[in-house]
C-alpha cells in the first residue's frame, strides 16, 4: 500500500510540473506580453522598457524557473489590473470557492449515492423512476436557469433565503443545491449501474448463502465494490466545481475564484490567470491522487498494479 | 431407522419469461438422510442448480418455488421467513458454488470472509472463529494457513479459492452441504483432488451432501443415492448401485453409454451420444420430455407418465422394458 502511495505521489508531482510549465507558457501564447501590457498606443521604447522591468527579455527557461520558485513560496507576482499581489487576491476568493465546492460535492454525493443504491435495489420501482426523473432533470436543466428559478421562488416569493452574497451559511444554500444538482445525475447513474452489476455477482450470492442480512449484503459486500468508479468520478467533479463554478458564482454574486478567473481573462491579467490555472490544476491533481489512494484502500487489486 | 434430514415432494419452479412461463423444475421428489450423499445428475439447464438454490432460499424475490413439502429437519422451508432462512443458511445448511473465481468478495481478505461466516451465526468470539478458520484451511489442504488469512482472493489460484469456499461452507459445522458442480470451473488435474477432499470431509464430519455434477464417474464412486434430472423433471432416482447397475430410463442408459468404463468399454469402440437437444420448457409441457430424443418413444409417451419402480428405485418411463413399441412401429 505504501509503495502504491509513493508511486502515485511521484506521478502526481510529475504531472504537477508539466501543468505548471503549460500554465506558464500561456503567457507567451497570447502574443508578446510586453506589448499587451504597454497598450495599443505605446511606442517601441515603452515596450522595451516594460520588457526589461518585467524580465521578459530573459530566456524563457530562466523566467519559468524564476516564476516557479516564487510560486512555490506562494508568490505569484502582482496582478496587472489590481496592482496587488496575486496570492492575496486569490486567497480571499478561494475560501468562497472552496466552501461552495465542498458543499456542492457533499450535497451531490449525499443525494446521489443513497438514491442510486435505492434505485439499484429495486429496479423499475417507483423510487427507481423517481431517481431517473431526477437525473434526467438534472442533466437537462441549465445551471443559470435553475439558479434563477430558485432565486425567484425561495428569495423573492418566499423570502426564506438571501438571493446573493456570501456573508452567512444561508447564502450558500441555493448555490450548493445548484452546483450539487449539476454533479448529481452522473454520480447517481454510476452508483446505480455499479450496484446493479455488483448485486448480480457471485460473491453477493455467497454472502447471502453465509446467512448475511440484506443490509449487510448491501453495505458491507456490495457498496464497497460498487462505489469504486464513483470515487474517481467525484474527484474529477470536485476539481471541476472548484474551477468551473463561474456560472453559479455569478448568478448568486458569490465572488469566488472561478469568477475571478473569468474577470481576469477578460482583463488580460495574465499573472492572475496563470496562478489560478496552476492552483485549479493542483486541486485536480490532489483530488485525483486522493481518489486513487481511497480506491486502493477499497479494492486491494489496485494496490498491486 | 435413520432420520430424514431433507424431504422434498413435488417441487415446482416456474420462471416468468418474455413469452410465457418457463417450467424450469417440474414436480420433483427426493429425500436425504443424515450422512447420506445424494448426487443430482443431468445436462445443463435441467434444473439442478435451481433446485439447490430453492433449498437454500436463494432464488431471489421474483421466483417463488412451490411444493407439497420442502422441509429440513422438520422445518418447513416454504413457510420459513427470511430471518429463519438466514439463521439456517451457512449455519445448518451450506452451499459451495460452481465459480470459485468470482464467488469470493474481492474487497476483503480470505480471513475476513471465513471469520464472517462463523461470526454471523453467533456463539463464537472472533479469536475462536479465527482459530476455526485456520483449522479448516489446514483441513482443506492449504499450507501456511495462518498467513493465508491476510491474503485477498485475487492472490489465490482457482483451486485454492475453491478450497477456501469449502472451508467457508464448513465454518459452522453444517448438517447439509449443497455442492453445485464444485469442480467444473477448475483444471482437470485438480478436479479429482478437490472432489475427493470434499467427499472425505463430508464422510468424516458425518454431514449429508447434495452433489450436483455432470461427472458420472464421480457419482459412481461417492453417491449413496442418485437422482437423474432431465428438462426440469426427475426421470430416475434410487440407490446408486441400482441406478448404475440396472438403469431403467432410456435417458439414464444414454448418459451411462456416454462415459467409458475401464474394463467394460472396448478399446476403439465409439462412445455413446444422445442425439437432439433439450426441448424448450416455455409454455405447456406434457408427456415425457425425453420422447423427442428417445429411440424407444411411442405414441403413449405423449400422455401422463406414471412413476414406476421397485422399492426405492423409481423412474418415469412407460417403455423401461425395452424396444417393444418401436419394433412394433417398424413392423
Amino acid at each position: 500500500m505504501l509503495q502504491f502511495i509513493l508511486k502515485r505521489l511521484g506521478l502526481a508531482i510529475l504531472v504537477a510540473f508539466t501543468v505548471s510549465f503549460i500554465s506558464f507558457s500561456l503567457l507567451f501564447l497570447s502574443g508578446d506580453p510586453a506589448a499587451a501590457l504597454a497598450g495599443e498606443t505605446a511606442s517601441g521604447e515603452d515596450i522595451e522598457a516594460i520588457r526589461r522591468v518585467y524580465g521578459f527579455d530573459r530566456p524563457m527557461m530562466v523566467q519559468y524557473a524564476d516564476w516557479l520558485l516564487s510560486a512555490l513560496r506562494g508568490d505569484f507576482g502582482e496582478s496587472y489590473y489590481f496592482k496587488l499581489p496575486v496570492a492575496g487576491l486569490i486567497a480571499d476568493r478561494l475560501s468562497v470557492t472552496m466552501t461552495l465546492g465542498v458543499c456542492g460535492i457533499s450535497f451531490a454525493l449525499l443525494t446521489a449515492v443513497p438514491l442510486g443504491v435505492a434505485a439499484a435495489v429495486r429496479p423499475n420501482s417507483l423510487i427507481d423512476r423517481f431517481a431517473l426523473f431526477m437525473s434526467v432533470a438534472g442533466q437537462a436543466l441549465p445551471s443559470f436557469w435553475f439558479g434563477l428559478i430558485l432565486i425567484v421562488v425561495f428569495a423573492i416569493k418566499l423570502g426564506w433565503l438571501p438571493p446573493s452574497g456570501a456573508a452567512t451559511w444561508r447564502h450558500f444554500v441555493m448555490p450548493t443545491i445548484v452546483l450539487g444538482y449539476y454533479a448529481m445525475p452522473a454520480i447517481m447513474r454510476l452508483t446505480r449501474a455499479g450496484m446493479l452489476e455488483v448485486l448480480s455477482s457471485d460473491y453477493i450470492r455467497t454472502a447471502r448463502a453465509k446467512g448475511a442480512s440484506e443490509t449487510r449484503v448491501m453495505f458491507k459486500h456490495a457498496l464497497r465494490n460498487a462505489i469504486i468508479p464513483v470515487v474517481s468520478l467525484a474527484a474529477v467533479q470536485m476539481g471541476f466545481m472548484l474551477g468551473g463554478s463561474i456560472v453559479v458564482e455569478s448568478i448568486f454574486a458569490l465572488y469566488g475564484a472561478g469568477y475571478l478567473a473569468w474577470e481576469s481573462i477578460g482583463r488580460n491579467d495574465l499573472p492572475t490567470v496563470q496562478a489560478l490555472i496552476l492552483i485549479f490544476s493542483m486541486f485536480y491533481i490532489v483530488f485525483t491522487f486522493l481518489a486513487d489512494v481511497l480506491n486502493a484502500w477499497l479494492d486491494p487489486r489496485m494496490r498491486s498494479s | 431407522m435413520e432420520k430424514t434430514l431433507l424431504n422434498v415432494r413435488n417441487l415446482t419452479i416456474d420462471i416468468p419469461v418474455g413469452g410465457g412461463t418457463l417450467h424450469a423444475v417440474r414436480g420433483i421428489d427426493f429425500s436425504l438422510n443424515r450422512g447420506e450423499v445424494l448426487c443430482i445428475v443431468g445436462e445443463s439447464g435441467s434444473g439442478k442448480s435451481l433446485t439447490s438454490l430453492a433449498l437454500m432460499g436463494l432464488l431471489g424475490k421474483k421466483i417463488t418455488p412451490r411444493a407439497d413439502e420442502m422441509s429440513f429437519d422438520g422445518i418447513n422451508l416454504l413457510k420459513a421467513g427470511s430471518r429463519q432462512m438466514r439463521a439456517l443458511r451457512g449455519a445448518r445448511m451450506s452451499m459451495i458454488f460452481q465459480e470459485p473465481m468470482t464467488s469470493l468478495n474481492p474487497a476483503y481478505t480470505i480471513g475476513d470472509q471465513l471469520i464472517e461466516a462463523r461470526m454471523l451465526h453467533g456463539g463464537a468470539s472472533r479469536a475462536e472463529a479465527r482459530a476455526r478458520a485456520i483449522e479448516l484451511l489446514e483441513k482443506v489442504g492449504i499450507t501456511a494457513a495462518a498467513s493465508r488469512l491476510s491474503q485477498y482472493p485475487h492472490q489465490l489460484s482457482g483451486g485454492l479459492r475453491q478450497r477456501v469456499m469449502i472451508a467457508m461452507a464448513l465454518m459452522c459445522g453444517p448438517e447439509l452441504i449443497i455442492a453445485d458442480e464444485p469442480t467444473t470451473a477448475l483444471d482437470v488435474t485438480i478436479q479429482a483432488q478437490i472432489l475427493r477432499l470434499l467427499v472425505d470431509l463430508v464422510r468424516e464430519m458425518g454431514m449429508a451432501m447434495i452433489l450436483i455434477t455432470h461427472d458420472l464417474g464421480v457419482v459412481a464412486r461417492v453417491a449413496d443415492k442418485v437422482a437423474v434430472m432431465y428438462a426440469g423433471g426427475l426421470v430416475e432416482t434410487g440407490p446408486a448401485a441400482d441406478v448404475f447397475g440396472q438403469p431403467r430410463h432410456p435417458y439414464t442408459r444414454g448418459l451411462l453409454a456416454c462415459i467409458p468404463l475401464p474394463g467394460k468399454t472396448e478399446r476403439g469402440a465409439p462412445l455413446g451420444t444422445i442425439p437432439g437437444i433439450v426441448p424448450s420448457l416455455v409454455g405447456e409441457v406434457s408427456g415425457c420430455t425425453f420422447r423427442t430424443r428417445c429411440a424407444e418413444a411411442g405414441p403413449d409417451c405423449r400422455g401422463t407418465i406414471p412413476l414406476r419402480g421397485e422399492g426405492a428405485h423409481e423412474f418415469r418411463c412407460v417403455h423401461a422394458e425395452g424396444r417393444r413399441v418401436s419394433e412394433q412401429e417398424g413392423a
